[in-house]
């Protein structure tokens, strides 16, 4: 995936201040269009926070956010809630709307942005659930899905309105190995046939391996390495060794 | 910590809840008029605001309605005014206790499912889900539940006025006694039509309150499960309060 010159995708010396812990510390980061970000960083680091700033959910207390060229710290709320459309979002848990079936929960976005005849919603719909392996659970609730599958749906509910962006906050958080790596090939697969730029949190190295162009690790609020799957994994920063490494003992735990 | 400083951050409080309770309400009105339009959710709450408290407006309005006639009865009685139980219930249930035990029961029926919805949606993050999709949760959740209360709590209220009145008339001719013709006479003769649409005009303010107040501690949900039971009860103490404090003010107003 070729990054062109002007990012997709840009936090310049962001601060964010939660509860009185500073969460995100003069934090900078670009990522190019069609490239596949991917934040590592432990619990609590401040991962969630970023994805937030990146789609307006949170304002920066400092520094600037710029999408595909817009400041979106300086939108007015309509406008910011109209410019949400380039996004696409996957949640921790899925976030399901749950008082909804499946199909209502994909086709939400695209009854309330589209003007698509019912027709057209039940085969974007399908053709959603046929992107993510899933065909035929439409009508379930969201209730009776395991885990993994509230997850797919909600990658099938991200990518209905055809974002240039996809995020994904923890996608395989507490899902077995075996679905993790489902879960990680089916990220490659949608970035690579929708075209989109990601940028995908985890703690799971695994994962970022399998689906990173590149790989940024958020340590206290900064990025404290970024670079390829494989100049990352040969990083001597100490930190990124433990965090790599999984051990107990380092800089992280000090 | 001294006295002072907790008093004063008591205050700091209510004023903050109160400008927050007032963007709120500034937010629900300006995405009231921006497309799109939720018509079947704006029916949905509707039902669930209107015809799913019937059964509680009816039980409520009517008890109340008999139990004014019963107690109007023997205390005038005994300055034999009994003549004018009918005219003293009337005015009491349109006027006063219709509204505001409609807007009560609703309350606790209503304001505080709302919160629990809306504050479960917050803490498993459909509501950040819901942005992300491009959609405002003031425009899709708050603004057809405020316009089904402000619609359909007036309505209850006329039920609950026809309610008071019918049972204060059991109590009254079937129970009491009393003349019936004498008793609806007296029923009418000394009501006004404004005594009706003041009222109206209290109730539609009440089912403002208490969507709103269920709304706004719904969306300011922290705290998982706890939290989420926590904004429920708030909701119903605040908007109760905040009912019966308005409706001294609105009454003084309106008269």
């Amino acid at each position: 995936m070729a990054t062109t010159d002007t990012p997709m995708i840009s936090l310049q010396h962001v601060d964010k201040t939660l509860g009185g812990r500073k969460v995100l510390d003069d934090m900078s980061i670009d990522v190019g269009r069609g490239e596949a970000l991917v934040i590592v960083g432990g619990s609590g680091v401040g991962k969630s926070v970023t994805l937030k700033h990146i789609i307006g959910l949170m304002k920066p207390d400092r520094g600037r956010i710029v999408i595909d060229g817009q400041d979106i710290g300086a939108m007015k709320p309509v406008d910011l809630n109209r410019f949400r459309r380039k996004f696409g979002m996957s949640f921790q848990e899925g976030a399901l709307f749950d008082s909804m079936s499946v199909f209502e929960n994909i086709a939400f976005p695209l009854r309330r942005h589209t003007k698509f005849t019912q027709q057209q919603i039940r085969e974007r719909v399908d053709e959603c659930l046929e992107l993510v392996h899933l065909p035929g659970v439409s009508s379930k609730r969201p209730s009776e899905l395991s885990g993994g599958m509230r997850r797919r749906v909600g990658f099938a509910r991200a990518i209905s309105l055809k974002p240039e962006i996809l995020l994904f906050d923890e996608p395989t958080t507490g899902l077995d190995p075996v679905i993790s790596d489902v879960i990680a090939e089916l990220i490659v697969e949608m970035d690579r046939t929708l075209n989109t730029t990601t940028v995908t949190i985890t703690h799971d190295m695994k994962v970022a391996f399998k689906i990173a162009d590149r790989i940024a690790m958020l340590y206290k609020g900064r990025i404290v390495e970024e670079g390829t799957p494989d100049t990352f994994q040969q990083s001597q920063n100490p930190i990124v060794r433990q965090f790599i490494e999984g051990r107990a003992e380092g800089p992280l735990t000090e | 910590m001294n006295l002072l400083e907790r008093i004063g951050r008591v205050f700091i409080r209510l004023f903050e809840e109160t400008g927050l309770w007032f963007r709120m309400l500034l937010r629900t009105i300006v995405w009231t008029f921006r497309p799109p339009f939720e018509g079947l959710e704006w029916l949905r709450q509707m039902v669930r605001v209107g015809v799913d408290s019937i059964p509680v407006v009816f039980l409520t309005t009517m008890f109340t309605g008999m139990v004014m006639a019963l107690q109007t009865y023997n205390g005038f009685h005994r300055v034999h005014a009994e003549n004018f139980v009918g005219s003293v219930v009337a005015l009491a249930m349109l006027r006063e206790l219709s509204p505001v035990l409609v807007a009560l029961m609703v309350t606790g029926r209503v304001g505080s499912s709302m919160a629990a919805e809306i504050g479960t949606m917050r803490v498993t993050e459909q509501l950040d889900a819901l942005q992300s999709l491009a959609t405002d949760p003031v425009q899709y959740l708050f603004v057809p539940r405020v316009i089904a209360g402000i619609v359909m709590l007036p309505l209850l209220t006329i039920l609950g006025d026809a309610l008071g009145v019918g049972g204060g008339y059991l109590v009254g001719v079937k129970l009491m006694g009393a003349n019936p013709v004498v008793y609806q006479q007296n029923t009418y003769q000394f009501l006004h039509m404004n005594d009706i649409w003041s009222g109206l005009i209290k109730s539609a303010f009440f089912g403002l309150i208490l969507t709103l107040t269920g709304c706004v501690r719904g969306y300011y949900t922290s705290g998982g499960a706890e939290g989420v039971g926590r904004a429920t009860t708030a909701a119903v103490v605040s908007a109760s309060l905040i009912i019966l404090l308005t409706d001294f003010f609105l009454t003084k107003m309106l008269f």
